[in-house]
C-alpha cells in the first residue's frame, strides 16, 4: 500500500497527529495491532499534576518545570506549543465539551476515592471537581464490581480536602445476567431505566450539590442520558472514570476515529508494524505482520506513536534487554544490567520511568550524538524519553504536543 | 495440545495468555451489545478457554458468537479471540451434535446444485410465507431471513458460451458459491473488468471453500472442501498464478482462517494464501503501479458503502473506496457500522435471525439517512441483508467499475 504518511499506533498521540495532517489535506493511514490506549484511559487531559508538589497552575509551574527537566518533551517543543495544541485539541474534541485550560488543574475523583489534578476535562466530569466542603453523593449499583461507592465516599471524606462525600447503593439488576459496564451502558440508553435510577436515587438527594456515578452514561448518547439524569434529580451529575472498559476514552476513541475518515484518512485494526526499509537516512517502507501474510506500506513519512513499555511500544526482554522492536531506535534513560530497574516503594521514581527514545525538536529520533537518525521518521507520545507521565500527570499533555509538533515538521516539510 | 495439556507455543489457544482483562473486545462486540445471551468475546475466550480441557465445552452461549472477528481485530494484545472462539463453537458442535439445518446452511454448493435445475419452484418457495413458516418450524430457518434468488444458468454454465481473452498475464479468478449459483451476473463482470486491463482470466471449475462449514462448527468437513478447492486452484498449471476472490469472506478463508482456524498446514494450502487476493486489493495494487486502466466514463450515481467485517478483517484499508474515488461523477457515502448483522448464515436462523438485525440497525439507519441509489458491499451475505433491511438495491462494486468502464 502506498501513502504519503504513516501512522503507527492509534492511542491519543496517534489518532491526534492523524487528524491533523488528514484535516490538512495529507493522504494518511494508520496502522495499530488494536484499538489503541484510549479505551483504558479516563479522558482527561492531564498536563502537569505533580512536580514534584502537587500543581494547580499548570501555565505557572512549567517554565521552572522545561527548565529543570531539559530532556523533557516539553521543554523539546516549547510552552506556546502546549498552548495551541490545547486549542486545537478542544476545538477537534468539541462535541464531548472539554472544560478548563491551562490556567488550573481541577481536582477529580478516581474510582478509589482519590484525588487526581487535571487540566481539562470532558463535560461529564466538570461537576466533579472537588472542593472544601462541598456536598456530593457518590452512587452506584450493586452487584457492578469495578465500582464502589462507600470506598469512594469515605476515602474523598477522609482527604485533606474534607469533601462532604456521602455515598448510596442502589439495589437494581434491570434484566442483565452480569452487572458488566458494556451491558450497563446500554440499560442506561433506556429512558425508563434511567427513570427508575432516578426515584432511587431522589431520598438520597438532601442537601446535595452533585451526585458521582461511574462512567457508564452511554457510548453514543451520553450527553442526553446524563442531561435526563440531570433534569430528573435536579442537580448536576459527572462521571467517574473506572476499571476499563473507560467510556469516557471509548467515546474520544470514537470522535477521533471518525474526524480521520471524515478528513480521508484510514485506520487499519489488527496491523502490527514490524520491521522497515530504508536507504541511507530515509525511511522507505514498514512491513506489517500480519497472520500468514505480509503487507508492505511505503510513505513519504512515518511516525511511530506505539507507546512505551506498557503498550509494547519498547519491548523488555527477560534478561532486561530493552529494545524498540520496530525500527530499532536506541533508547535512552535504561538502567543497567547491574543497576536495580525497580524501586520497591511503588509511587517513587522508578528507575526505568524515564527511559524511551530521543528525539530533536521536531520529534525526529536522534543518535547518541544528538544527530537525526532519519529524516523522514517521527516519534511521539509515550515513546519518548525523558518524562515520568505517571507520577507528573503529564501524559495526555506530551501525546497530545508532542503528536502536533510531528504533523506540523510533516507539513513544513511538504511546502 | 501436548502431552501435558499445554497449547503449542504460537498456538491460537496459547495467545490466550497475553489476556489483559482490558474488555477492549466486549466494548466492540456488537453481539453482546444487543442481547445477554451471549456472554462476550472476553468472558468466553480467552476466561472460559481455561476451563475446556478439550473433550468438553464449559458452556453453550459461544455459539451466540457469530463469527464477525472483530474482537481479534480490536484486542491490542493479539489475542486471538474469535478463533479460540470458533474452535469452541467446534467442540460444542462435536459435543452436542449439528442440526439438520446447520449442515444445510453449511453446504451453499449443495443447496445451489439442489436449486438449479428447479430454480424457479425454488424461488417461488422462498417467497411463499406459508413455506416459509414450515421452514421455520421444521427447519429453524428463519422466515423473514433473506434468501437468494436461484438461477437456472449458473455462472459456470455462461462461462462454457463466454469468448476469453487468451492473453496478457494469467491470473486465477475464484468465484465462490454465491456467484456461480445466485449471482452470475456478477463473475461476467469481474472478468470484464480483469480482461478489460489486459489479463488472461483463468477460471478452474471449483468447487465451495469450506467457509459456512466451519462457521457452524463442522470442521472436518470444511478440511476437506478447502483442500480439495486448493487443488482446483493451484493444479492445470495454474500454482504460482496471483488468485482474486470477488466473495471477501471466502478470499479470506483462503488467506488465513484455513490455516489459523482450521489449522489446515499442508504446503499447498500455504502457498495459495500468499498469492489470493481480494479483488480490489489487487486492482489497487495495480492502480499504485500505474498499470490499472482510468478510461472512465461517469457514473452519475449516489453509492454508499459498506465494509464487510471479513474484508476489515483482512487489514486491506478500503480499496474499493480507493479505486471507486477515481470514478468521474460517482458520489460514494462512506458507512462507517461495524456489521450488518448476518455474518454468514448466523442471521438466517431462527434463534439468531432478531439478533442479527438489531446488530445491523444503525448500519441500515446510517443507509437510510444517505438515500443511495445503490449499496456497496463485498459480502454477498452482507448484501442480502441490508437489501432485506433496507428495501435498497445492492451491489458487489466490481459492478460500479464495470459501467465505468463501459459496460452494461
Amino acid at each position: 500500500m502506498k501513502t504519503e504518511v504513516l501512522m503507527i499506533g492509534a492511542g491519543t498521540s496517534g489518532l491526534c497527529a492523524a487528524v491533523r495532517l488528514a484535516e490538512a489535506g495529507v493522504k494518511v493511514i494508520v496502522i495499530a495491532t488494536g484499538a489503541g490506549s484510549l479505551g483504558l484511559a479516563p479522558a482527561t487531559l492531564d498536563i502537569l499534576g505533580y512536580a514534584p508538589e502537587l500543581v494547580l497552575d499548570p501555565m505557572g509551574a512549567l517554565p521552572a518545570f522545561v527548565s529543570e527537566h531539559p530532556e523533557h518533551p516539553y521543554a523539546l517543543v516549547g510552552l506556546e506549543r502546549l498552548r495551541s495544541a490545547v486549542a486545537w485539541f478542544q476545538a477537534t474534541a468539541a462535541e464531548l465539551g472539554y472544560q478548563g485550560g491551562l490556567e488550573r488543574n481541577r481536582l477529580l475523583s478516581t474510582a478509589l476515592g482519590g484525588l487526581r489534578p487535571s487540566a481539562l476535562l470532558p463535560d461529564s466530569m466538570t461537576a466533579g471537581a472537588m472542593a472544601s466542603g462541598r456536598r456530593v453523593l457518590i452512587a452506584s449499583i450493586r452487584g457492578f464490581r469495578d465500582f464502589y461507592p462507600q470506598l469512594v465516599a469515605e476515602n474523598l471524606a477522609s482527604s485533606e480536602m474534607g469533601v462532604d462525600a456521602s455515598w448510596v447503593e442502589l439495589d437494581w439488576s434491570g434484566d442483565a445476567t452480569d452487572l458488566v459496564p458494556t451491558r450497563l451502558w446500554r440499560q442506561l440508553r433506556e429512558p425508563a431505566v434511567r427513570h427508575q435510577l432516578a426515584s432511587m436515587l431522589r431520598p438520597s438527594m438532601d442537601g446535595v450539590e452533585a451526585v458521582g456515578l461511574p462512567a457508564i452514561l452511554g457510548r453514543t448518547e451520553s450527553q442526553a442520558v446524563r442531561h435526563d439524569l440531570e433534569e430528573q434529580l435536579g442537580r448536576p451529575v459527572f462521571e467517574i472514570p473506572t476499571l476499563p472498559p473507560s467510556l469516557p476514552g471509548l467515546r474520544l476513541f470514537d470522535l477521533l476515529r471518525g474526524a480521520l475518515r471524515r478528513a480521508g484518512g484510514r485506520l487499519i485494526l489488527g496491523s502490527t508494524a514490524a520491521e522497515f526499509r530504508a536507504d541511507g537516512r530515509r525511511v522507505l517502507a514498514v512491513r506489517a505482520s500480519e497472520e500468514n501474510r505480509h503487507d508492505e506500506y511505503e510513505a513519504g513519512a512515518f511516525v511511530l506513536a506505539t507507546g512505551g513499555m506498557g503498550a509494547g511500544g519498547i519491548e523488555v526482554d527477560a534478561s532486561r534487554q530493552a529494545r524498540e522492536p520496530v525500527f530499532d531506535l536506541p533508547l535512552s534513560g535504561v538502567p543497567g544490567e547491574a543497576e536495580d530497574w525497580v524501586d520497591t516503594e511503588y509511587f517513587r521514581e522508578q528507575p526505568f520511568d524515564r527511559a524511551g527514545v530521543r528525539v530533536d525538536g521536531s520529534m525526529r529520533p536522534v543518535d547518541a550524538a544528538g544527530e537525526a537518525i532519519f529524516d523522514n521518521l517521527f516519534v511521539v507520545g509515550a515513546e519518548l524519553a525523558g518524562a515520568e507521565p505517571w507520577r507528573e500527570k503529564s501524559g495526555e499533555g506530551i501525546s497530545l504536543v508532542t503528536a502536533l509538533r510531528a504533523a506540523e515538521a510533516i507539513l513544513e516539510e511538504g511546502r | 495440545m501436548s502431552e501435558l495439556g499445554l497449547a503449542a507455543p504460537g498456538s491460537v489457544r496459547a495467545s490466550l495468555d497475553q489476556c489483559v482483562k482490558c474488555t477492549i473486545c466486549e466494548s466492540a462486540c456488537p453481539v453482546m451489545e444487543v442481547t445477554d445471551l451471549f456472554l462476550g468475546p472476553k468472558t468466553l475466550g480467552p476466561q472460559a478457554e481455561r476451563f475446556r480441557t478439550g473433550d468438553r465445552s464449559p458452556d453453550h452461549s459461544v455459539d451466540y458468537c457469530s463469527s464477525c472477528g472483530i474482537c481479534t481485530r480490536v484486542c491490542p494484545q493479539g489475542v486471538r479471540i474469535a478463533e479460540i472462539n470458533s474452535q469452541a463453537r467446534a467442540q460444542l458442535k462435536v459435543d452436542q451434535g449439528s442440526r439438520f439445518r446447520d449442515q444445510l446452511l453449511a453446504r451453499p454448493d449443495v443447496m445451489g446444485r439442489m436449486a438449479r435445475p428447479v430454480a424457479p419452484v425454488f424461488n417461488w418457495a422462498m417467497g411463499s410465507p406459508v413455506l416459509r413458516a414450515a421452514g421455520q418450524r421444521v427447519l429453524g430457518i428463519h422466515r423473514s431471513a433473506p434468501v437468494p434468488q436461484a438461477t437456472s444458468r449458473t455462472f459456470e454454465y455462461r462461462l462454457r458460451r463466454r469468448p476469453r481473452r487468451a492473453a496478457g498475464q494469467r491470473i486465477v479468478f475464484f468465484y465462490g458459491c454465491s456467484t456461480n449459483y445466485f449471482e452470475p451476473r456478477l463473475g461476467e463482470m469481474t472478468i470484464a473488468v480483469l480482461e478489460h486491463n489486459g489479463f488472461q482470466v483463468e477460471v478452474p471449475r471449483q468447487g465451495c471453500c469450506g467457509l459456512p462449514l466451519q462457521s457452524n462448527g463442522l470442521y472436518p468437513a470444511a478440511r476437506e472442501y478447502v483442500r480439495r478447492l486448493t487443488a482446483q486452484l493451484s493444479e492445470g498449471g495454474l500454482a504460482g498464478l496471483d488468485v482474486v476472490a470477488t466473495s471477501t469472506s471466502c478470499g479470506l478463508m483462503l488467506k488465513r482462517e484455513a490455516i489459523e482456524i482450521l489449522g489446515v498446514e499442508d504446503r499447498p494450502v500455504r502457498e495459495l494464501a500468499a498469492r489470493t487476493y481480494d479483488l480490489f486489493e489487487f486492482l489497487r495494487d495495480r492502480h499504485e503501479r500505474g498499470e490499472l486502466r482510468t478510461d472512465f466514463v461517469g457514473v452519475p450515481l449516489t453509492v454508499a458503502y459498506h465494509a464487510a467485517c471479513q474484508q476489515q478483517n483482512q487489514q486491506i484499508g478500503k480499496p474499493a473506496l480507493d479505486i471507486l474515488s477515481l470514478v468521474p461523477g460517482l458520489k460514494v457515502v462512506e458507512l462507517d457500522r461495524s456489521c450488518c448483522g448476518t455474518a454468514g448464515t448466523y442471521g438466517t436462523k431462527a434463534e439468531k435471525y432478531d439478533i442479527a438485525m438489531r446488530v445491523g440497525a444503525p448500519l441500515f439507519a446510517d443507509i437510510q439517512e444517505a438515500r443511495p441509489d445503490l449499496v456497496l458491499c463485498e459480502g454477498e451475505t452482507c448484501r442480502w441483508q441490508i437489501s432485506h433491511a433496507t428495501g435498497l438495491p445492492t451491489a458487489h462494486p466490481v459492478e460500479i467499475l464495470y459501467k465505468a468502464y463501459g459496460g452494461r
